[in-house]
Protein backbone atom coordinates (compact mmCIF):
# COMPACT_ATOMS: atom_id res chain seq x y z
CA UNK A 1 0.00 0.00 0.00
CA UNK A 2 2.90 2.37 0.86
CA UNK A 3 4.62 1.55 -2.48
CA UNK A 4 1.30 1.95 -4.40
CA UNK A 5 1.18 5.84 -2.68
CA UNK A 6 4.93 6.61 -3.26
CA UNK A 7 4.69 5.59 -6.92
CA UNK A 8 1.99 7.47 -7.13
CA UNK A 9 3.22 10.46 -5.53
CA UNK A 10 6.55 9.94 -7.50
CA UNK A 11 5.53 9.48 -10.86
CA UNK A 12 3.11 13.01 -10.63
CA UNK A 13 6.07 14.87 -9.27
CA UNK A 14 8.27 14.09 -12.07
CA UNK A 15 5.49 14.27 -14.83
CA UNK A 16 4.84 18.14 -13.29
CA UNK A 17 8.33 18.62 -12.63
CA UNK A 18 9.26 17.86 -16.67
CA UNK A 19 5.71 20.22 -17.36
CA UNK A 20 7.96 23.04 -14.92
CA UNK A 21 10.59 23.49 -17.58
CA UNK A 22 8.47 22.43 -20.66
CA UNK A 23 5.72 25.02 -20.38
CA UNK A 24 6.26 28.33 -22.60
CA UNK A 25 3.81 30.35 -20.13
CA UNK A 26 5.54 31.07 -16.82
CA UNK A 27 2.45 30.97 -15.42
CA UNK A 28 1.51 27.35 -16.64
CA UNK A 29 5.01 26.45 -15.04
CA UNK A 30 4.23 28.21 -11.44
CA UNK A 31 0.85 26.25 -11.17
CA UNK A 32 3.12 22.51 -12.54
CA UNK A 33 5.24 23.38 -9.48
CA UNK A 34 2.58 23.79 -7.32
CA UNK A 35 1.54 20.42 -8.19
CA UNK A 36 5.23 18.84 -7.63
CA UNK A 37 5.37 20.76 -4.61
CA UNK A 38 2.18 19.62 -3.10
CA UNK A 39 3.48 15.65 -4.30
CA UNK A 40 6.54 16.38 -2.60
CA UNK A 41 4.68 17.32 0.97
CA UNK A 42 2.43 14.02 0.15
CA UNK A 43 6.13 11.80 0.82
CA UNK A 44 7.03 13.87 3.22
CA UNK A 45 3.43 12.40 4.53
CA UNK A 46 4.52 8.70 3.59
CA UNK A 47 8.03 9.52 5.72
CA UNK A 48 6.05 9.97 8.69
CA UNK A 49 7.36 13.78 8.87
CA UNK A 50 3.97 15.59 9.05
CA UNK A 51 5.26 18.80 10.56
CA UNK A 52 7.77 19.19 7.33
CA UNK A 53 4.93 18.58 5.00
CA UNK A 54 2.91 21.35 6.27
CA UNK A 55 6.27 23.59 6.18
CA UNK A 56 6.06 22.65 2.67
CA UNK A 57 2.76 23.66 2.08
CA UNK A 58 2.79 26.78 3.98
CA UNK A 59 6.19 28.34 3.00
CA UNK A 60 6.14 26.83 -0.43
CA UNK A 61 2.79 26.86 -2.00
CA UNK A 62 1.51 29.40 -0.18
CA UNK A 63 4.21 32.04 0.14
CA UNK A 64 6.45 31.35 -2.37
CA UNK A 65 4.61 30.10 -4.90
CA UNK A 66 2.15 32.98 -4.66
CA UNK A 67 5.23 35.33 -4.56
CA UNK A 68 6.15 33.98 -8.10
CA UNK A 69 2.81 34.33 -8.92
CA UNK A 70 2.62 38.07 -8.13
CA UNK A 71 5.61 38.85 -10.21
CA UNK A 72 5.04 37.05 -13.20
CA UNK A 73 1.83 39.14 -13.02
CA UNK A 74 3.46 41.95 -12.39
CA UNK A 75 5.50 41.88 -14.88
CA UNK A 76 5.27 41.94 -18.57
CA UNK A 77 5.09 38.21 -19.93
CA UNK A 78 4.07 38.42 -23.33
CA UNK A 79 7.93 38.56 -24.47
CA UNK A 80 9.04 36.43 -22.07
CA UNK A 81 6.22 33.82 -23.78
CA UNK A 82 8.09 33.95 -27.51
CA UNK A 83 10.81 31.39 -25.86
CA UNK A 84 10.89 28.25 -27.23
CA UNK A 85 11.28 25.11 -25.11
CA UNK A 86 14.79 23.16 -26.61
CA UNK A 87 16.29 25.00 -29.71
CA UNK A 88 18.09 22.51 -31.92
CA UNK A 89 21.12 23.30 -30.33
CA UNK A 90 20.33 22.11 -26.68
CA UNK A 91 19.24 19.01 -27.76
CA UNK A 92 23.00 18.10 -26.23
CA UNK A 93 22.52 19.51 -23.03
CA UNK A 94 19.64 17.37 -23.07
CA UNK A 95 20.88 14.27 -23.65
CA UNK A 96 24.11 15.26 -21.27
CA UNK A 97 21.21 15.67 -17.89
CA UNK A 98 19.69 12.72 -19.14
CA UNK A 99 22.72 10.37 -18.99
CA UNK A 100 24.05 12.14 -16.07
CA UNK A 101 20.55 11.30 -14.14
CA UNK A 102 20.66 7.37 -15.61
CA UNK A 103 24.03 6.87 -14.09
CA UNK A 104 22.15 8.78 -10.74
CA UNK A 105 19.73 6.18 -10.79
CA UNK A 106 22.20 3.41 -11.79
CA UNK A 107 24.23 3.81 -8.81
CA UNK A 108 21.59 4.72 -6.22
CA UNK A 109 19.23 1.33 -7.30
CA UNK A 110 22.46 -0.73 -7.84
CA UNK A 111 24.46 0.33 -4.61
CA UNK A 112 24.76 -0.68 -1.08
CA UNK A 113 21.88 1.59 -0.55
CA UNK A 114 19.27 -1.02 -1.87
CA UNK A 115 19.63 -3.17 1.07
CA UNK A 116 20.10 -0.04 3.79
CA UNK A 117 17.79 -1.04 6.80
CA UNK A 118 15.46 0.79 9.31
CA UNK A 119 17.27 1.34 11.33
CA UNK A 120 15.10 2.26 14.79
CA UNK A 121 12.73 4.35 12.25
CA UNK A 122 9.33 4.26 11.24
CA UNK A 123 8.38 5.91 13.94
CA UNK A 124 6.43 8.89 13.30
CA UNK A 125 8.56 12.46 14.51
CA UNK A 126 6.34 14.42 16.49
CA UNK A 127 6.03 18.41 16.65
CA UNK A 128 7.13 18.43 19.94
CA UNK A 129 10.25 16.58 19.25
CA UNK A 130 11.46 18.80 16.54
CA UNK A 131 11.12 22.18 18.86
CA UNK A 132 12.65 20.65 21.58
CA UNK A 133 15.45 19.99 19.24
CA UNK A 134 15.22 23.67 17.45
CA UNK A 135 15.12 25.41 20.86
CA UNK A 136 17.96 23.78 22.27
CA UNK A 137 20.53 22.34 20.33
CA UNK A 138 19.79 23.97 17.27
CA UNK A 139 19.78 27.29 18.77
CA UNK A 140 22.70 29.19 17.77
CA UNK A 141 21.63 28.25 13.60
CA UNK A 142 17.67 29.21 14.60
CA UNK A 143 18.48 32.66 15.98
CA UNK A 144 21.30 33.12 12.42
CA UNK A 145 18.38 31.96 10.46
CA UNK A 146 15.84 34.61 11.52
CA UNK A 147 18.60 37.67 10.90
CA UNK A 148 19.16 35.79 7.29
CA UNK A 149 15.52 36.30 6.70
CA UNK A 150 15.93 39.99 8.15
CA UNK A 151 18.27 40.41 5.83
CA UNK A 152 16.94 39.05 2.88
CA UNK A 153 13.49 41.09 3.36
CA UNK A 154 15.44 44.24 3.55
CA UNK A 155 17.18 43.38 0.41
CA UNK A 156 14.46 42.19 -1.37
CA UNK A 157 12.51 45.84 -0.70
CA UNK A 158 15.95 48.08 -1.33
CA UNK A 159 15.83 46.46 -4.29
CA UNK A 160 12.38 46.50 -5.73
CA UNK A 161 12.23 49.82 -4.38
CA UNK A 162 11.15 52.24 -7.74
CA UNK A 163 13.55 54.98 -7.02
CA UNK A 164 15.64 55.90 -4.67
CA UNK A 165 14.95 59.30 -2.88
CA UNK B 1 8.03 -1.04 2.90
CA UNK B 2 9.55 1.48 0.23
CA UNK B 3 13.50 0.83 0.26
CA UNK B 4 15.22 3.94 0.66
CA UNK B 5 17.13 4.09 -2.49
CA UNK B 6 13.41 4.75 -4.22
CA UNK B 7 13.30 7.81 -2.52
CA UNK B 8 16.99 9.08 -3.24
CA UNK B 9 15.87 8.30 -6.55
CA UNK B 10 13.12 10.40 -6.78
CA UNK B 11 15.51 12.81 -5.41
CA UNK B 12 18.16 12.61 -7.95
CA UNK B 13 15.45 12.71 -10.88
CA UNK B 14 13.75 15.94 -9.29
CA UNK B 15 17.46 17.07 -9.24
CA UNK B 16 17.99 16.52 -12.81
CA UNK B 17 15.10 18.12 -14.15
CA UNK B 18 15.85 20.97 -12.06
CA UNK B 19 19.30 21.35 -13.37
CA UNK B 20 17.89 20.78 -16.97
CA UNK B 21 15.44 23.63 -16.43
CA UNK B 22 18.33 25.84 -15.34
CA UNK B 23 20.85 24.86 -17.88
CA UNK B 24 18.06 24.78 -20.98
CA UNK B 25 15.56 27.64 -20.70
CA UNK B 26 16.08 31.30 -20.97
CA UNK B 27 13.75 32.65 -19.20
CA UNK B 28 15.19 33.95 -16.13
CA UNK B 29 12.15 32.87 -13.85
CA UNK B 30 11.73 29.39 -15.27
CA UNK B 31 15.54 29.11 -14.03
CA UNK B 32 14.52 30.14 -10.36
CA UNK B 33 11.57 27.23 -10.39
CA UNK B 34 14.81 24.86 -11.45
CA UNK B 35 16.46 26.12 -8.35
CA UNK B 36 13.42 26.19 -6.73
CA UNK B 37 12.78 21.74 -7.62
CA UNK B 38 16.64 21.34 -7.12
CA UNK B 39 15.80 22.40 -3.34
CA UNK B 40 12.95 20.62 -2.74
CA UNK B 41 15.09 17.54 -4.26
CA UNK B 42 17.51 17.35 -1.59
CA UNK B 43 15.07 17.84 1.36
CA UNK B 44 13.40 14.51 -0.14
CA UNK B 45 16.74 12.96 0.48
CA UNK B 46 17.17 14.65 4.11
CA UNK B 47 13.64 13.60 5.32
CA UNK B 48 13.75 10.13 4.14
CA UNK B 49 17.15 9.30 5.83
CA UNK B 50 16.04 11.17 8.40
CA UNK B 51 13.15 8.79 8.69
CA UNK B 52 15.32 5.69 7.89
CA UNK B 53 17.90 6.52 10.60
CA UNK B 54 15.10 7.55 13.04
CA UNK B 55 17.12 10.51 13.86
CA UNK B 56 15.39 14.38 13.75
CA UNK B 57 18.12 16.31 12.64
CA UNK B 58 17.39 15.65 9.12
CA UNK B 59 14.09 17.19 9.08
CA UNK B 60 15.64 20.06 11.40
CA UNK B 61 17.97 20.71 7.93
CA UNK B 62 15.07 20.25 5.73
CA UNK B 63 13.18 23.16 7.70
CA UNK B 64 16.64 25.39 7.42
CA UNK B 65 16.56 24.28 3.79
CA UNK B 66 13.03 25.65 3.38
CA UNK B 67 13.67 28.58 5.13
CA UNK B 68 17.20 29.27 2.61
CA UNK B 69 15.00 28.46 -0.41
CA UNK B 70 12.51 31.39 0.95
CA UNK B 71 14.85 34.08 1.19
CA UNK B 72 16.73 33.32 -1.95
CA UNK B 73 13.27 33.86 -3.88
CA UNK B 74 13.07 36.79 -2.18
CA UNK B 75 16.08 38.74 -2.96
CA UNK B 76 15.77 36.80 -6.74
CA UNK B 77 12.45 38.00 -7.17
CA UNK B 78 13.49 41.50 -6.08
CA UNK B 79 16.74 41.53 -8.17
CA UNK B 80 14.28 40.40 -11.09
CA UNK B 81 11.95 43.55 -10.67
CA UNK B 82 14.51 45.96 -10.82
CA UNK B 83 16.02 44.27 -13.86
CA UNK B 84 13.16 43.93 -15.90
CA UNK B 85 12.04 47.48 -14.52
CA UNK B 86 15.64 48.81 -15.93
CA UNK B 87 16.44 46.92 -19.21
CA UNK B 88 13.40 45.14 -19.79
CA UNK B 89 14.75 41.39 -20.30
CA UNK B 90 13.67 38.46 -19.27
CA UNK B 91 16.60 36.72 -21.34
CA UNK B 92 19.52 35.68 -19.55
CA UNK B 93 21.71 35.53 -22.55
CA UNK B 94 21.13 39.42 -22.63
CA UNK B 95 22.09 40.07 -19.34
CA UNK B 96 25.86 40.70 -19.77
CA UNK B 97 26.59 43.94 -17.94
CA UNK B 98 28.86 42.53 -16.18
CA UNK B 99 30.82 40.60 -18.22
CA UNK B 100 34.57 41.34 -18.54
Amino acid sequence: MEKFFFLIFAVVAVISALAVISFRNPVHSALALIACLLQVAGIFILLRSPFLAVVQVFIYLGAVMVLFLFVVMILDIKKAQMEAFAPANKWLMCVITSLIAVEFLVVIMGGSLSGFPLRGGGKETTIQAIGHALFTEYLLPFELVSILLLVAMVGAIVMAKKRWD
Amino acid sequence: MVPVSWYIGLGAILFMIGVSGVVLRKNIIIMLMGIELMLNSVNINLVAFSYYLNDIRGQIFAVFTITIAAAEVAVALGILISLVRNRGVFDVDKIDTMKG
